[in-house]
């Protein structure tokens, strides 16, 4: 239902995307690991054209097209079947909490504002946050803020969420709770793909953790496959580093 | 040296003060459209439309170039010589133009600034949710950078107004020109020219004392 192929970005000479082959289906939750530098974030930014590959070919549901061949009405159908979390959450500063979420409703799918805020309200409900509807960012602690943040972009009815470290800005106070709702995301069955350096996270949750390293795909499996028989040794070398500090797999 | 005529002071307040609606009316006039005119060129220097980022810079550089006298001089006596269809143009029109076209430069680079010190991220964000870049500009660059930019822009706005008193070489009788007609009568132009820089007085600190309250609040702002 997603899938792109021979997706490929490159910053100059520098090739931060090689190839890259990747499908899923609906409903499932992809994790992606790997040093940093290698293209991850990159990699979720093409999906949604925040950067313009290079190459390769996208698909979203029923819309596919060769990304040298994008044209605006691509890329904006692109956009409306796909949604980004951030890492520094990227709210508008000038919109309240509710407003946040109300946004894309009122002005992408031109909802009447009276039901795109009955709408937001009942998503700041499922994100915990009903009592901050009238808060601006500025005065939401940095997990609210990024909760809000995905309450955006599951306003959008997107068919697939793209998180790009959507807890590495967090003070460590703050990252459970957001992992918590991103669990519960995943418990509905939205398809997410995540890149994170939450190894727990991707142990618990994903349906298939990617590997990648300098620009390319390593391997891919399910997460217990790959964190107790990873093939590459690339993989290998690093889940021993970032294993090393913390709790060791259960076999 | 003679005693200043405060008899004649007084009585020139409220004659002068007549002429306050048309000194304000061409400052309003001009400042709406200085407003509008300043958003499309800084969004077009921002977005750096081709072949349109080019002549807005021109225009910054000639209207910041030069003199706002030079400008109504060229607009009000100047161009009706090439445009035939302009020789009807009257002071009021022409000042309402020239400031609107001086002043849009400096406001439009202002604005510029604002725009482009919003965060970046919003702008992705707004794209990844699916917006135009038209409407990513209207509901969240524009109200955003409008914040950032008002003070300056409230500045300009209190320029404007004492410039208005150029309107004065052209032919029209607001403000300064209805001091310089009562004077003029009266010889006593120290008197009349000293009401009449009282009167710009009291209207700017009116506007700063405005300007002051409104940044205040607009510092409030996003924080509840």
């Amino acid at each position: 239902m997603i899938a792109l192929s021979g997706l490929t970005k490159r910053f100059g000479d520098h090739t931060v995307l090689d190839h890259i082959d990747l499908e899923l289906e609906r409903g499932e939750i992809i994790v992606v690991i790997g040093p940093s530098g290698t293209g991850k974030s990159t990699l979720l930014r093409c999906i949604n054209f925040l950067e313009t590959p290079d190459a390769g070919q996208l698909t979203v549901g029923e819309l596919s097209f060769d990304v040298t061949r994008a044209t605006k009405r691509d890329i904006l159908a692109l956009r409306r079947r796909t949604a980004f979390v951030f890492q520094n959450y990227a709210l508008f500063a000038h919109r309240t909490a509710l407003e946040n979420i109300a946004e894309s409703m009122i002005v992408v799918q031109g909802m009447a504002k009276a039901e795109a805020h009955r709408r937001a309200r009942a998503i700041l409900e499922r994100i915990g946050l009903a009592d901050r509807a009238d808060a601006f960012p500025a005065a939401l602690s940095g997990g609210q803020q990024q909760r809000v943040g995905i309450g955006r972009a599951m306003a959008t009815g997107a068919e697939v969420i793209l998180f790009d470290e959507p807890t590495s800005a967090l003070d460590p106070e703050w990252v459970e709770e957001v992992l918590t709702l991103m669990k519960q995301l995943a418990t509905e069955r939205q398809t997410m793909i995540v890149v994170s350096h939450e190894m727990q996270f991707a142990r618990d949750v994903a349906d298939r953790v990617v590997f990648m390293d300098g620009g390319r795909l390593i391997e891919q499996a399910p997460p217990h496959e790959l964190f107790t028989r990873p093939r590459d040794e690339r993989t290998r070398t690093f889940l021993r580093k970032v294993l090393a500090s913390a709790p060791q797999p259960e076999s | 040296m003679h005693a200043l005529d405060f008899d004649y002071m007084a009585g020139l307040v409220p004659i002068l003060l007549g002429y306050l609606p048309l000194t304000l009316g061409m400052a309003a006039a001009g400042m709406i459209c200085a407003l509008l005119l300043s958003c499309l060129l800084a969004v077009i220097r921002v977005s750096r439309v081709p072949g349109l980022n080019g002549a807005a810079l021109l225009f910054i550089s000639f209207f910041r170039g030069t003199p706002l006298l030079v400008q109504l001089f060229l607009f009000y006596y100047g161009l009706p010589q090439i445009f035939s269809f302009l020789v009807s143009i009257n002071g009021i029109t022409a000042t309402i133009m020239g400031l609107t076209l001086h002043f849009s430069a400096y406001m439009a680079e202002s604005i510029r600034a604002a725009i482009i010190g919003i965060d970046r991220s919003q702008t992705e964000a707004a794209l990844s949710i699916g917006m135009t870049r038209a409407q990513l500009m209207r509901r969240i660059i524009l109200p955003q950078a409008t914040r950032v930019a008002t003070p300056t822009l409230m500045n300009y706005f209190i320029d404007m107004i004492k410039s208005t008193s150029l309107a004065f070489t052209l032919g029209v009788t607001e403000l300064m020109g209805a001091t310089q007609k009562e004077a003029a009568g009266s010889f006593l132009y120290f008197e009349a020219f000293l009401v009449v820089a009282v009167i710009y007085w009291v209207i700017v600190e009116a506007l700063s004392w405005l300007q002051k309250w409104l940044e205040q609040r607009l510092n409030r702002a996003y924080q509840r």
